[in-house]
């Protein structure tokens, strides 16, 4: 899945990489593709992880997990970050989901009664980013399916998601439908769990 | 009354007049860039009924988990409770009123209080629980009107500061520390060196020491590794 994310990413871009499933992507892309990634604690030029005699307990991605910077890198404070993102300078971002729909309507940050997470940085990122893609595993534990016509989960933002990443493959969100872009190999439309009439 | 900041021996002299009710911003990103001293002088202290303004109000029971541990926050403003379960569970319970905030616009207001900003529209949070009971206004798209965060005191952390207060950040360690250095009414900053004048050269200053009224060189810090991941 990290790799069918780093095909969608141009050459020589921005990236802002979500908590989760998405920080993987740091290990896998390509330097020769140049793309500088943005981690909205304070760093843009993040370049894969250090060793365990190189890591600062000082340098971290928004997930809090150890990273390595390359050259070029700059660090800055918070509201300078999300000036970046909501500014529109950030080219791609990419973020975990627990519901998206058919509308390009996300949620992401909490499950009423059970279990809250918080935005964090998931609500300035879906109106920033030039171009959201949300990342995540097609079931959930219950095994339904997470691309869905209507969020029932409180939303993180509505009508702000532009591709979503599976393990089944990769969709773009083109009027109220899941257009399919590709599928994994030996995977079925009818595999896919989402309702005819949601597929393009 | 002086804009000159005053440098203190530790922790305990410069929290000399906390109370019960503060509200209290706390600089860093999980545990990155924690204000490690402040944070146990106030543990030690036992002050009470405190409204923290922090992004993560602690992590994996640190930082400031060690007040929430000890019933000593009421109620929080952050943006992000994953990985802080003595949150969680206090915000569930009903024990600590939690506010949470897109962390853009959690940065944008505590500026926004120390810059004489009285308010702003942002696109975060449009059509989801964030906008309940806030303006909505059509620009080129539905936008909220948030306004600025400030507190009587913030706990900052740097790598280096001096006599003046002007600080310098080690790497991702900066994150809203300045900001909330500015948002202070009283910003107590603790550093790992406390250097001359004129050690940091003027061109790499990253927060003027006019937002700065107390300084202490802090000491026996653990500045915990939360994740680590290695090549």
């Amino acid at each position: 899945m990290a790799d069918t994310v780093i095909d969608l990413i141009q050459p020589g871009s921005s990236l802002n990489l979500g908590i989760g499933m998405p920080t993987m992507i740091i290990e896998r892309m390509p330097p020769e593709k140049r793309v500088m990634i943005h981690s909205e604690n304070g760093v843009l030029g993040v370049d894969g992880r250090p060793g365990p005699d190189t890591a600062s307990p000082t340098l971290i991605n928004a997930g809090k997990e150890t990273i390595a910077v390359g050259k070029g890198a700059s660090f800055f404070d918070s509201a300078l970050s999300f000036g970046m993102i909501r500014g529109g300078h950030i080219d791609f971002c990419v973020l975990g989901g627990m519901e998206v729909d058919r509308h390009g309507n996300l949620a992401n940050w909490m499950i009423p009664g059970k279990k809250v997470t918080g935005m964090g940085g998931a609500m300035d990122l879906v109106h920033g980013a030039k171009r959201v893609i949300v990342m995540l595993s097609h079931f959930s534990k219950s095994g339904k399916c997470k691309l869905v016509s209507q969020c029932e989960l409180p939303l993180t933002g509505e009508r702000v998601v532009h591709q979503v990443v599976t393990e089944l493959g990769v969709f773009t969100i083109t009027d109220g439908q899941f257009k399919i872009e590709q599928l994994a190999p030996g995977v079925s439309r009818e595999q896919l769990g989402i309702t005819p009439e949601l597929l393009a | 009354m002086t804009s000159q900041p005053k440098v203190f021996t530790d922790a305990t002299a410069a929290l000399f007049d906390l109370e019960d009710g503060i509200s209290l911003m706390s600089g860093g990103f999980g545990l990155c860039g924690i204000p490690e001293n402040s944070i146990h002088e106030i543990v030690r202290q036992g002050i009470r009924d405190i409204h923290a303004i922090s992004n993560n109000i602690g992590n994996s029971g640190r930082g400031l988990a060690l007040l929430l541990k000890q019933q000593q926050i009421s109620r929080a403003t952050c943006s992000y409770v994953g990985g802080n379960p003595d949150l969680e569970r206090q915000m569930l319970a009903g024990d600590v009123d939690t506010t949470l905030v897109p962390q853009g616009t959690f940065s944008e207001r505590i500026r926004a209080a120390g810059m004489g900003i009285r308010a702003f529209y942002t696109p975060a949070g449009a059509g989801t629980l964030v906008a309940q009971g806030k303006e909505v206004r059509e620009f080129d798209r539905p936008c909220i009107l948030e306004y600025p965060l400030s507190a009587d005191f913030a706990i900052i952390k740097a790598e280096k500061g001096d006599n003046y207060g002007n600080l310098w950040f080690k790497e991702t360690a900066r994150n809203f520390s300045p900001l909330m250095a500015m948002a202070g009414r009283t910003t107590v900053v603790e550093v790992e060196q406390l250097v001359e004048l004129g050690d940091i050269p003027a061109e790499d200053v990253h927060l003027p020491g006019v937002f700065v009224q107390r300084i202490y060189q802090g000491r026996d810090y653990e500045n915990v590794i939360e994740i680590p991941v290695y090549q």
